[in-house]
């Protein structure tokens, strides 16, 4: 890869391409939770496999920085290993497994097990920014709703839960109120990782390609998941115990092994796993 | 009684058609208004100016809320509108699908509007929508089901138990009864009137059916070509009709 510096502009996208997304990025911080429209880009890999968080990547790297991706919470899954060589490639830039060493870190649908620091970018790869998508398919409907913070059909949604199912049963994208004021879909991140994004002191940037936006939730800003007063928010796991590392309070994948069905629990954050195994 | 909803001088062009010319019309507390004339004489045209969503090309509006303040309604913030709306406003549709989310329960239809004026208690919700729920005559164990297996008139009567969760004061129904058979459709006005008396409402009601009108209204205006040609109660306009539109109406009923 000699000769990256030839064929692309540091980090693949060109420098006026940067500015217009630091520009959204930078009114998506003054604004928590408030999806920011900006012109995203065709990006040599297909929708869905993280365009938006590459972008916003694109455009916070550094020549210093020290880029971790993960896609569900692993460092070595499809999706984290293209992306991880596609910026080795374009920006020459190091790269890390180890959540504590880097400087950002891209996330497909997890949030690292351990604690980030005031000196780390979060970057979230969205599907769906829109968390009423579902309840309301017209988006001029919902950019009204969100103006004039009319928020109730998103209960609508959890009281649909618990008359179904008895319990809030959505599992992952659980929609949260950020700093009091926007609803936002934290994109799909298990609801068991919606406490961490509550004051926590690292940027958390949120890009959506295909859907063309960008929000994000500052450092230290409150973000409460929504619930109702008798059936109230839990950040549920699987009552089970990593087997390789023996953690008892991390989020597990659940894993077949063999042709017989067997199945094994283990960490989903691959990292936190193995420091706690060596 | 006093008055809850003046509308003067409303114009509304479509093109260079007047759907509504210079109307004005005055409703009083507790008041059935009814709206009647044929497709075309503008009468769903004004009530979509009335209940803000359609802006009129002239005139004024205005309301009288809860706390007792004169409102204006073509000037007033979209947040607050769309508050009167969810609160002390309801609109019953013809179609209820236009008033359902069809892929939502019938319970959390009825949920939406307390949720959204900020109920946070489920065991609360779920009370008061099996309530509801019942009060229109539907089965409570329906509750969990959703709209779209309704039949029409229990659809319609869901959209009614929707709308009048929240206590509202002012109702705007268009053709609440249309497409429904006459049985279905005379019990349902017989609940919508028990409802209008219990609660005290006020109600314009748009409809083409001069028995429907016969039955709701207090008060009835005739519409012609975006005119009011004819003005009064009911049973005096009906019984004794002064403009030739109206004799026509009255005289084209069919008689069983």
């Amino acid at each position: 890869m000699s000769n990256s510096e030839e064929d692309f502009n540091f980090a693949y996208l060109d420098e006026q391409t940067k500015r217009m997304i630091r520009r959204a990025l930078i009114k998506a911080i003054c604004i928590p939770g408030y999806q920011v429209p900006f012109a995203s880009r065709e990006m040599p890999m297909p929708y869905g496999w993280g365009t938006g968080g590459v972008q916003v990547t694109a455009a916070c790297l550094q020549e210093t920085d020290v880029l971790k991706v993960i896609d569900q919470g692993s460092d070595d899954t499809t999706n984290a290993v293209s992306i991880r060589k596609f910026f080795e490639r374009v920006a020459g830039v190091k790269t890390t497994e180890n959540t504590g060493k880097a400087s950002v870190i891209q996330t497909r649908h997890r949030i690292p097990e351990q604690v980030l620091s005031e000196d780390q970018i979060l970057v979230y790869q969205v599907p769906i920014p829109e968390p009423l998508r579902f309840l309301e398919p017209r988006e001029t409907e919902t950019r009204v709703m969100h103006a004039l913070e009319e928020y109730g059909l998103m209960h609508v949604k959890l009281y649909e839960d618990i008359s179904i199912n008895g319990e809030i049963s959505t599992a992952y994208a659980y929609p949260v109120k950020v700093n009091d004021r926007y609803i936002m879909d934290p994109s799909p991140t298990p609801k068991f990782d919606n406490p961490k994004m509550n004051f926590c002191p690292a940027i958390q940037l949120f890009g959506a390609g295909r859907e063309q936006r960008i929000y994000a939730v500052p450092p230290y800003t409150k973000v409460i998941s929504l619930d109702f007063e008798d059936y109230p928010f839990e950040a549920s796991r699987a009552e089970k115990t990593c087997e390789i590392c023996g953690a008892t309070n991390t989020y597990l994948d659940e894993v077949v092994i063999d042709d017989k069905g067997t199945r094994m629990f283990s960490c989903s954050d691959s990292d936190y796993c193995n420091s706690r195994k060596s | 009684m006093e008055q809850i909803l003046k509308a003067k001088a409303i114009d509304k062009k479509f093109g260079s058609v007047y759907a509504c010319d210079n109307l004005s019309i005055e409703l009083y507390t507790g008041e059935v208004v009814g709206i009647v004339g044929e497709s075309g004489s503008g009468k769903s045209t004004l009530l979509n100016c009335l209940s803000g969503s359609l802006v009129p090309d002239g005139g004024n509006i205005t309301y009288l809320d809860r706390d007792n303040n004169w409102l204006d309604l073509l000037s007033l913030p979209e947040p607050r509108k769309r508050n009167l709306l969810r609160t002390e406003w309801a609109f019953v549709h013809q179609n209820p699908r236009d008033g359902l989310r069809m892929a939502v329960s019938a319970g959390g239809n009825i949920g939406e509007r307390l949720m959204a004026i900020g109920y946070r208690n489920y065991s609360q919700i779920r009370a008061e929508a099996t309530e509801w729920i019942e009060k229109v005559e539907i089965d409570a164990i329906r509750l969990d089901d959703k709209p779209s297996i309704f039949s029409g008139g229990m659809q319609q009567r869901l959209q009614i138990a929707k709308n009048l969760i929240t206590k509202p004061r002012l109702i705007f129904m268009d053709e609440p009864t249309g497409g429904l058979d006459v049985s279905v459709q005379a019990r349902l006005l017989d609940l919508i009137r028990s409802l209008v008396r219990e609660l005290g409402l006020s109600v314009i009601i748009v409809t083409h059916d001069l028995a429907v009108a016969r039955f709701m209204a207090n008060r009835l205006i005739v519409m012609k070509n975006g005119k009011i040609v004819e003005t009064g109660l009911t049973d005096q306009v009906l019984d004794d009709p002064q403009h030739s539109y109206t004799q026509l109406l009255v005289s084209s009923i069919l008689k069983v």
